[in-house]
C-alpha cells in the first residue's frame, strides 16, 4: 500500500466521517448512559473528560463504573478489569498492519489510539473492498472520540433525563452493523468454514466463561480455521 | 478529583493503549508471510462473527427475527445506514410483540 496524496487523504478522512456518522450516533446513545451512571457512581464531570478521554473504551468504562466506590477505590483491580476486557483490541490492532505498514513507526502506533470494535470493523470492511486508508481510518475514529467524548460528558452534565436505549432497541443497532459489515466482507466460500467455526467458538466459549472472552476466543479460533484450510489448499496446488 | 481516581484512570488508559498498541507491535514481529497473512487476513471476519453470534443465535426470538430482517434489509438496499436503522426498528417491534 502506497501513501495517498494529501488531497486523496482529506477525501477519505472525510468519506470516514460520513460513513461512520450512523454509528456514531448509536455510541453516543450508550455515552449518555455511560454519563449518567458515571454520575451515579459518584464521578465529578473532570474525571469522566479524563476517562472518556483517555482511556476511550466504553465496554471496560462500563466494568469499571460497577468497581467504582469513591473514598476506597480497588485500583488494581479496576485496572486489571479493564485490561482483560479490553485484551480483544489485540486481534484488532494487530491487523492494522498492511493499512500502517508505510508510515514510521511512532506515527503508525499513534494511530492506534483509535482502535475500538465499531469502527475498526468499519475500516476492516473498506479494507477489503479495496479502497480503505489510514485517513478513512482516522476519520471514523476522531468521530467515534468525539461522539463518545460529548455524550458521556452530557449524560454526566444532564444526569437523570434519559431513558435505557435498550427500550428503544438502540442495543441492536451494534448487532445489526456488524451483521452488515460481516457481510460486505463476504468474498466466496472459502470463508463460510471459518466464520462458522468463529460463530460457533464463540457461542460455546459465551456460555462457559464469563465476560467478553468469547470474542478472542471465536476470532482466534475462526481465523486459525481459515488460515489452516488456505495453507493446505496452496499446498496441495503446490504438490 | 483524588488521587485515587487520578491514578486509576491514567492506568486504565495506560493499560488499554498498551493493548492497542501491543496488537500492532506484535504483527510486525510476525513474518510476513503465507500462514501468518492468511491467518490475519481471516481475523476481522471470524471476530465480527464472534461478536454478533451470541446476540443473534442466544438472544431470543425477537433478536432472531430481527437478525433475519437485517439480513434481509442489507441483501435489498446494500446500505449500512439503512441496515442498521432497519435491524433497530425490527427488533423494537418485534419485542413489542413478543413483549419481550
Amino acid at each position: 500500500m502506497h501513501a495517498p496524496a494529501p488531497y486523496d487523504a482529506r477525501t477519505q478522512f472525510w468519506l470516514g466521517i460520513r460513513l461512520f456518522f450512523p454509528v456514531a450516533i448509536s455510541i453516543a446513545a450508550y455515552g449518555v448512559v455511560w454519563g449518567v451512571l458515571a454520575g451515579q457512581a459518584g464521578l465529578s464531570v473532570l474525571e469522566v473528560a479524563l476517562m472518556s478521554g483517555l482511556v476511550f473504551a466504553g465496554a471496560s468504562q462500563f466494568v469499571a463504573l460497577d468497581m467504582w466506590t469513591p473514598g476506597s477505590l480497588p485500583v488494581l483491580s479496576i485496572i486489571i478489569a479493564t485490561a482483560i476486557v479490553n485484551l480483544r483490541m489485540v486481534l484488532m490492532s494487530a491487523t492494522l498492519r498492511p493499512l500502517v505498514g508505510h508510515l514510521p513507526l511512532p506515527q503508525a502506533l499513534g494511530t492506534m489510539f483509535f482502535v475500538s470494535d465499531e469502527q475498526w470493523a468499519m475500516t476492516m470492511a473498506e479494507v477489503r473492498k479495496g479502497n480503505a486508508s489510514v485517513a478513512f481510518f482516522l476519520g471514523t475514529g476522531v468521530l467515534s472520540w468525539f461522539a463518545w467524548m460529548a455524550s458521556t460528558l452530557v449524560g454526566r452534565v444532564l444526569g437523570a433525563f434519559i431513558d435505557d436505549p435498550a427500550r428503544y432497541g438502540l442495543d441492536f443497532a451494534f448487532t445489526a452493523t456488524f451483521l452488515a459489515l460481516l457481510f460486505g466482507m463476504w468474498r466466496g466460500r472459502g470463508d463460510l468454514i471459518p466464520w462458522l467455526v468463529a460463530a460457533l467458538a464463540a457461542i460455546v466459549t459465551s456460555r462457559l466463561i464469563e465476560g467478553n472472552w468469547y470474542i478472542i476466543v471465536g476470532g482466534l479460533v475462526g481465523s486459525f480455521a481459515g488460515a489452516l484450510i488456505e495453507t493446505a489448499k496452496e499446498r496441495r496446488h503446490v504438490a | 478529583m483524588s488521587l485515587e481516581a487520578l491514578i486509576t484512570i491514567l492506568g486504565m488508559a495506560a493499560v488499554t493503549y498498551a493493548i492497542r498498541a501491543g496488537g500492532l507491535l506484535l504483527a510486525n514481529r510476525l513474518p510476513a508471510t503465507g500462514f501468518v497473512t492468511s491467518w490475519l487476513k481471516h481475523v476481522p471476519g471470524a471476530v465480527l462473527a464472534s461478536l454478533v453470534a451470541p446476540a443473534v443465535l442466544t438472544g431470543g426470538p425477537a433478536e432472531a427475527i430481527a437478525a433475519a430482517a437485517t439480513a434481509l434489509i442489507y441483501f435489498v438496499t446494500r446500505n449500512l445506514f439503512a441496515t442498521m436503522a432497519g435491524g433497530v426498528l425490527a427488533v423494537y417491534l418485534a419485542r413489542l410483540v413478543l413483549g419481550g
